[in-house]
């Protein structure tokens, strides 16, 4: 049904379009979805498998927030409690946050840097349909004899291989493919970044948003083959005798955790810099003012990336590490405070005596600035080694996460598309549902992972189906709180399917402080936009 | 800031803790937990001033300044320098913790799926500490009581003020040793073991739990130790080598003792609750895919002897524990019997204490 | 920069096809490696043969229109440079994946064993859980007592890495031959590596024999084992799979395609065939004579 709004939407854009040379046979219907070359129709789906993956890992929190609600098993079973917690943490983070922000880039690179497309557009398809596959397997395994993967996101050997459940193998060839997709779109990135850039468009003269990504698919290239390695090894462990993580052969349960995390730290990156990016777009555009600093945000996000690398085992505290590594651990985790702080400053005296304007985008953006530093600042509490002791696997750490992910990345998605989606659509959103949709969210955000932070201090381990009754009171105030989150995103698809429907036009440039080149192309855009590149002064 | 009101409430913060130790950390805790409220003070404070008194609507005109390196270096520094603040006790801390050195008694401590194991180290006793929550409770037939899953049948036991060592491995997965009165957590890993220590100083019981996902009762897998003052620990310590003397004279009596089926199968089910159930589910139908049944399967009907080498060896590569050391012959062989007998498999054998033994080649 | 027009390619089949390739793939081994356990694989072994079927087609016809399309003259210099990054940053990502295999290698030898026999703050591992393990490398007896050899690095390993090596010179020259328009040569010298290639695939064939025959030395020989073969095994993959580039190379050079200037194809094969000679000497050095 949506689909075929989008598709005449993307009509009217080709009517628009001038002739050129070789006229497109574009295939109508599904077919098109199918074959589709064109960057802005690749974006849309990802955005929309994006969306989807959120809702489905949404409602395996509600099976998790339902049961948590009392103390006592009333819903599920503790496996299928363990399942939902695993699945919920994959498809959030590989098919919910990572696609929305491939979406983005597919859709707003080429646009932003002046190019015709993507550089390798047939590639470009393919890393999407990987998506679709990977993730029906996935949760296809939930279905299975014994259930789907139940051992956590980070599955930590032994757990998951001697002491796992005949699904792992599925669970293992769909990180595979997943894996395989996420580096194929991000070398797509890279090189169009490098390679299809409009005269002009000098490096230090791109949006952040194309720099954040840079820099993210650099990481991306970089750690997803670790990861496939990993599970590689978890595979050969499981079902093939060797013994990387038993040992007994010679090997080490913990090697699987520094081999994990070496992907796994990066990963939480991979999450945020394209966050930065956006943000860095719209809070200049509603301040009315340039953005601060815009060299030391470049620097700062290489810096963070670069860290990024040497920074893994704060994951790893308590697995008896020698004292020395810690203590390098912690240095290195701390250290990163000061990059991201550079941007967190820059953002506020980018605020400062500006003339702010509250639109949607940007209540997201600041809802973004104040949550994303709470989420920071508990992840500096956690890198104090002998007070992570503590803290860790509490509930202190889900709190900490769901700030930086939920509050952050998500949020960030949000404000990107209510920035963006008057450009992709040709419509204005409505802005009295957009209203309730923030203020909905930010109020039930906070009811949902702000106690996390108590629970967490006063001793509730996570990844528990029960709980002891002091915790009782807070986890009521929590699923409520979670419930309220989930029916509010419902306000969100309403509005995005209203504003593809229908709504008042949308000028070129809808936003009067709004910088950039996607700017200077008609609103729906064009399905081709710089055949031949503008140029940039 | 909710937290700063109730810093002292056990139930929304963390505890100081009885050790010193656990009191340092917490104290760290309070600290950096302080200096963040004041960045974020700060940074809160000047975001809210600017959407306060720089909005459009409010006629401001924008300003056009966007870069000062000035502040620049300033706002890189500043926070360097917090941090520096924070890492000096932090290293003393760290430093202080991992140093187990010049301890007065060592316990080894095991996971394993799910349940504690202790062996107090050269002094001959040890003990398996399980959850005692009845499964009434957990299914919600019944009222919860005080200690919901913070209770277990034998609880490890340690005597106040002395420097006690712990190394933490496992059976299996791998799971985490958590006592947050102590401050102590550490994961015990399997086929390696790592140190960590502690010195109580007021006696009493402390409760906490496995903190590493290791499988489905993770979240049932408490820790409970009881800190006695020096005196009666070590009486208590008395007791149960003496007690322990007493179990392996019955261990050996065993052997020539020849149990009824329905001795054998009351013991049996009882021995079934509460170690077997959690994988083969009390009505011995397993998990498919996860934990086999053993109501109606081959191993439960056929040849006794491998029956009871899997129970006493367990099954390499799987999650079928050895259960030769968890419990007595006596105990092996009735559970053993209970399996054969039980739900409709009706096999009609008694195994006895003597067989177990053979199967372990005593 | 200059600026002529980037071709952007219609709409294609082929990457539907490879998505779906991939899902069969992935499905099939998923299912079939889960199910050897019980001996029960079910259809799931066509499946993932189906899938590699798939994969083959894709990989022709996709490619097949690549090559029309530049032998049609509508690629751009710039579209030149997008395939060559776009191949540098896949060469990138396969070097991250050995490194998590070598990271495996070096921990274990480093670490791990040395802490399962007592070293650093793990006294009581080693007298408690694994007494009288002692750390060597090669890992000939495992912590629960297994037992294996070690394989040395002179014979087969010598003279596949001397092959190897040549390979690459060979290879060079082939595309020096290119550059100067030989075509003669330039079919020689590729003819050549390729022959070389398929000599290395023999003799790591003959080695693995002879470690599983007379060695005792296997996969499931505990961390040494398990990263010789791993990394040897995925190396061997990448070498059949640069070899199997080579030949369509090779083939393409026999038709006629290819100018001095022009050759992006080729150059890839050659870059991919250049890291995986890299790979091998750094196999050689830490697996084999270190
Ligand atoms: C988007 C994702 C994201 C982001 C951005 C971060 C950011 C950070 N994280 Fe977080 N983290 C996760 C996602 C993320 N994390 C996830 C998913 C886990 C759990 C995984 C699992 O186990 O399942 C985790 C877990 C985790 C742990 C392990 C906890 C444990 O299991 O015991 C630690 C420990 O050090 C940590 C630290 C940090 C730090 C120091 C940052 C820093 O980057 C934060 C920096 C930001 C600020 C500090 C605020 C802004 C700065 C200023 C206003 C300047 C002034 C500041 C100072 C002077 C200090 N994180
Ligand atoms: C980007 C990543 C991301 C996102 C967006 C979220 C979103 C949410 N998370 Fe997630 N979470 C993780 C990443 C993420 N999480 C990770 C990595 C883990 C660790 C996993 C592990 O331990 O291995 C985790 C773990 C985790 C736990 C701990 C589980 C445990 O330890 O046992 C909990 C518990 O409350 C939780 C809750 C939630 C909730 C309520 C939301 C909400 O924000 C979700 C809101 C969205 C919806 C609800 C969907 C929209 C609405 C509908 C579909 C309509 C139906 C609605 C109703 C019936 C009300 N998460
Ligand atoms: Cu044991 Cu969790
Ligand atoms: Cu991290």
């Amino acid at each position: 049904m949506t689909i075929a709004t989008r598709d005449n939407q993307a009509d009217v854009g080709r009517i628009d379009t001038p002739d050129h040379e070789h006229q497109h046979v574009t295939r109508r219907g599904w077919k098109r979805w199918l074959l589709t070359t064109n960057h802005k129709e690749i974006g849309t789906l990802y955005l929309w498998f994006s969306f989807t993956m959120f809702l489905v890992g949404g409602a395996m929190a509600m099976v998790i927030r339902a049961e948590l609600f009392q103390p006592g098993l009333q819903l599920v079973e503790p496996n299928f409690f363990n399942q939902m917690t695993t699945v919920h943490g994959l498809v959030m983070v590989f098919g919910a946050v990572m696609p929305a922000f491939t979406g983005l880039a597919n859709w707003m690179i080429p646009m932003m840097i002046g190019a015709p497309d993507m550089a390798l557009p047939r590639l470009n398809n393919w890393s999407f349909w990987i998506l679709p596959f990977a993730f029906s397997m996935l949760l296809g395994s939930l279905f299975m004899d014994g259930g789907g993967p139940a051992f956590g996101w980070t599955f930590y050997a032994p757990l998951s291989t001697t002491f796992s459940g005949d699904s792992t193998a599925l669970f293992v060839f769909s990180v595979h493919i997943m894996g395989i997709s996420s580096i194929m779109g991000a070398i797509n990135v890279i090189v169009t970044i490098v390679n299809l850039r409009a005269p002009g468009m000098t490096y230090m003269k791109m949006p952040l948003f194309v720099w954040t990504w840079l820099i993210t698919a650099f990481l991306l290239i970089a750690v997803m083959p670790v990861l496939a390695g990993a599970v590689t090894m978890v595979l050969t462990d499981k079902y093939f005798g060797t013994s990387f993580f038993d040992a007994a052969g010679g090997g080490d349960p913990v090697m699987f955790q520094h081999i994990f995390w070496f992907f796994g730290h990066p990963e939480v990156y991979i999450m945020i810099l394209p966050a930065f990016g956006i943000i860095s777009a719209i809070v200049p555009a509603f301040s009315r003012k340039r953005l601060f600093g815009y060299a030391s945000m470049v620097y700062a996000t290489a810096s963070i990336a670069l860290l990024s690398f040497i920074v893994w085992a704060h994951h790893m505290f308590t697995t008896g590490m020698p004292v020395a590594a810690e203590l390098f651990f912690m240095y290195c985790t701390m250290l990163i405070s000061v990059p991201t702080g550079v941007k967190v400053f820059n953002w506020v005296a980018t605020l400062w005596r500006g003339a702010i304007s509250f639109e949607a985008p940007m209540m997201f953006a600041l809802a973004f600035i104040v949550l994303f530093t709470i989420g920071g600042l508990s992840g500096l509490m956690l890198a104090i080694t002998p007070v992570d002791f503590q803290y860790h696997d509490t509930y202190f750490v889900v709190a900490h996460f769901h700030y930086v992910l939920v509050s952050g990345a998500v949020f960030s998605i949000m404000a990107a598309a209510y920035y963006w989606l008057p450009k992709w659509t040709g419509h204005m959103y409505s802005e009295t549902l957009a209203r309730w949709h923030f203020w909905c969210s930010i109020i039930s955000v906070n009811i949902l992972f702000f106690p996390m932070h108590f629970l967490g201090l006063a001793g509730m381990p996570r990844r528990i189906p029960d709980y002891a009754l002091q915790f009782a009171d807070i986890n009521k105030i929590v699923s409520i709180g979670g419930f309220a989150f989930g029916l509010s995103q419902l306000i969100f698809l309403a509005l995005v399917i209203k504003c593809i429907r229908g709504g008042d036009k949308a000028p070129a440039k809808p936003w009067d402080g709004a910088e950039g080149l996607e700017w200077s192309v008609a609103s729906p855009a064009p399905l081709h936009t710089f055949d031949t590149p503008p140029e940039v002064k | 800031m909710p937290t700063l009101a109730l810093a002292t409430d056990a139930d929304l913060n963390l505890t100081p803790g009885v050790t010193a130790i656990s009191e340092r950390v917490y104290g760290l805790h309070m600290t950096i937990f302080y200096i963040c409220c004041a960045i974020a003070a700060v940074v809160f404070g000047m975001m809210l001033y600017s959407l306060i008194r720089h909005r459009k609507s409010k006629g401001a005109v924008p300003a056009n300044f966007h870069e000062s390196t000035r502040v620049e270096v300033l706002w890189t520094v500043i926070p360097f320098v917090i941090l520096i603040v924070m890492a000096v006790p932090a290293t003393k801390t760290l430093v202080a913790m991992e140093d187990p050195s010049a301890s007065e008694l060592t316990i080894q401590v095991t996971g394993s799926q799910w349940k504690w194991h202790y062996r107090y180290f050269d002094q001959g006793v040890e003990f398996y500490s399980l959850l005692s929550t009845p499964q009434n409770q957990i299914q919600n037939a019944e009222a919860k009581g005080e200690n919901y899953l913070l209770e277990v049948d034998k609880p490890l036991v340690i005597p106040a003020n002395r420097k006690v060592r712990f190394l933490m491995t496992s059976d299996d997965v791998i799971h985490s040793w958590w006592v947050p009165a102590f401050a102590v957590k550490k994961d015990a890993n399997p086929g390696f073991i790592n140190e960590a220590w502690t010195k109580v100083d007021k006696p009493g019981v402390y409760r906490g739990q496995c903190a590493e996902l290791c499988g489905k009762d993770h979240g049932f897998m408490p820790v409970v130790v009881e800190v006695l003052p020096e005196a009666e620990f070590d009486i208590w310590l008395a007791e149960q080598q003496a007690a322990a003397a007493v179990a392996a004279q019955d261990e050996t009596a065993a052997l020539t003792q020849t149990l009824t089926l329905e001795e054998s199968m009351a013991l049996g089910e009882q021995v079934y609750l509460s170690r077997c159930a959690a994988c083969h589910m009390p009505n011995g139908n397993g998990l498919e895919g996860v934990f086999p049944a053993l109501k109606g399967s081959p191993v439960a009907l056929g040849d006794p002897k491998a029956h009871i080498g899997i129970v006493v060896h367990g099954s390499p590569g799987t999650a079928m524990q050895a259960f030769a050391a968890q419990l007595t012959n006596k105990e092996l062989a009735a559970v053993v019997t209970y399996e054969r007998n039980a739900w409709g498999n009706n096999v009609g054998d008694v195994i006895q204490a003597a067989d177990v033994a053979a199967s372990k080649g005593e | 920069m200059k600026h002529e027009k980037y071709y952007v390619p219609e709409q294609s089949p082929w990457p539907i096809v490879g998505a779906v390739g991939l899902f069969l793939i992935a499905l099939g081994a998923g299912n079939y490696v889960g199910g050897l356990r019980s001996g029960d694989t079910g259809i799931f072994g066509y499946v993932l043969l189906s899938g590699i079927a798939v994969i083959l087609v894709m990989v022709v016809g996709w490619f097949r229109s690549v090559i029309n399309e530049s032998m049609a003259g509508l690629y751009s210099r710039q579209m030149d440079r997008s395939f060559r990054q776009g191949m540098s940053w896949f060469i990138f990502s396969e070097v991250m994946f050995f490194g998590a295999f070598f990271g495996a290698l070096f921990y274990a030898r480093m670490v791990a064993v040395p802490w399962l026999a007592g070293e650093g703050n793990n006294a009581m591992t080693n007298e408690v859980l694994w007494p009288g393990f002692e750390a060597v490398w090669p890992l000939v007896t495992t912590p629960a007592g297994d037992t294996t050899q070690g394989m040395g690095w002179q014979g087969l390993p010598l003279y596949n890495t001397l092959i190897l090596l040549t390979s690459s010179i060979t290879l060079h020259f082939a595309h020096v031959a290119l550059e100067h328009n030989r075509r003669q040569a330039l079919t020689l010298w590729l003819g050549g590596t390729i022959l070389l290639g398929l000599a290395f695939l023999t003799l790591q064939g003959e080695e693995y024999l002879h470690a599983y025959r007379e060695m005792n030395l296997t996969l499931s020989s505990g961390v040494y084992g398990n990263t010789f073969f791993l990394l040897t095994g995925f190396h061997g993959l990448h070498v059949t799979l640069g070899t199997i580039m080579l030949l369509v190379m090779f083939f393409r050079v026999v038709k006629g395609h290819f100018t001095p200037e022009r050759h992006f194809g080729f150059q890839a094969s050659s870059w991919y065939w250049h890291f995986v000679d890299v790979v091998w000497l750094l196999l050689f050095v830490f697996v084999y004579i270190l």
